[in-house]
């Protein structure tokens, strides 16, 4: 398999693996309604505490980093329409893991973007 | 939708969106960074442009946190590619970038699916550890 596309399957993987540890995270964390400067201190000194958002951050920047790798040896329009996949994989796991009740209108959103995000590079 | 979903949403969509942009003009003013050498990227982060980018990214990344103790994870994704969208239109009209019709195409797929989703009910999901929600 090609160094490329090894990059891909870690920026899918760590950015599936972020958003899934943040938004379980976040739904335990419980609904965020004061935006205050003040308050939001208080919001990252919690966050900072909590495990699931430390290791979706963790993820979402090893995936930073692993698409920056990516782009330097790989173009965007290689980049970009191989990462979309990222938005199918993470509705099933979203579905799986966290059980999210993925009705017909989501499972549409997600392709329909997939596949828009892919020719963005054309 | 209620309105901190669509504050949040809108305040998502803006931050990457500014973010990005101040990044990537801050990092082509630096020109090409032919060596990984550590030092190098800490010099690039104290670059004005850099910076402001990596300070709008921070804002992103807490206005997603939030949009995510709202919202399911199917809903977020969707809502927030609405930032491609608006870089096509801000790269085609204020940049004055050429936009292919196959990306004009992409940017229309992406509309098709942020209205599609937006109807849908944004929390689904059962909350972890009791009901903190009010």
């Amino acid at each position: 398999m090609s160094e490329k596309w090894v990059y891909v399957m870690v920026i899918v993987a760590c950015n599936a693996t972020g958003d899934l540890l943040n938004a379980y995270g976040m739904r335990q964390q419980g609904r965020v309604m004061d935006f205050h400067p003040s308050a939001l201190r208080r919001l990252i000194r919690k966050l900072a505490h909590n495990r699931y958002v430390i290791g979706g951050v963790i993820a979402m920047a090893v995936a930073f980093f692993a698409l920056l790798s990516l782009l330097s040896i790989a173009d965007l329009s290689f980049a970009i329409p191989a990462t979309s996949a990222s938005y199918l994989i993470e509705t099933v796991l979203a579905k799986v893991i966290l059980r999210e009740e993925v009705h017909w209108q989501r499972w549409l959103g997600a392709f329909v973007v997939a596949g828009g995000v892919a020719l963005l590079s054309i | 939708m209620n309105w901190y979903i669509r504050g949040l949403a809108l305040a998502v969509v803006f931050f990457n969106v500014t973010g990005n942009y101040f990044l990537s003009v801050g990092m082509r003013s630096l020109g090409p960074m032919i060596s990984a050498a550590p030092l190098d990227y800490i010099r690039a982060i104290f670059h004005p442009m850099v910076l402001l980018g990596i300070v709008l990214l921070i804002g992103w990344l807490i206005s997603q946190l939030s949009l995510l103790s709202w919202a399911d994870l199917t809903f977020v994704l969707p809502i927030t590619a609405l930032a491609y969208v608006i870089a096509a239109v801000l790269g085609a009209l204020v940049l004055h970038e050429h936009v292919s019709a196959w990306r004009w195409t992409g940017v229309a797929l992406i509309g098709i699916g942020v209205f599609v989703v937006s109807h849908t009910k944004a929390r689904t999901a059962p909350v972890p550890n009791g009901d903190k929600q009010p």
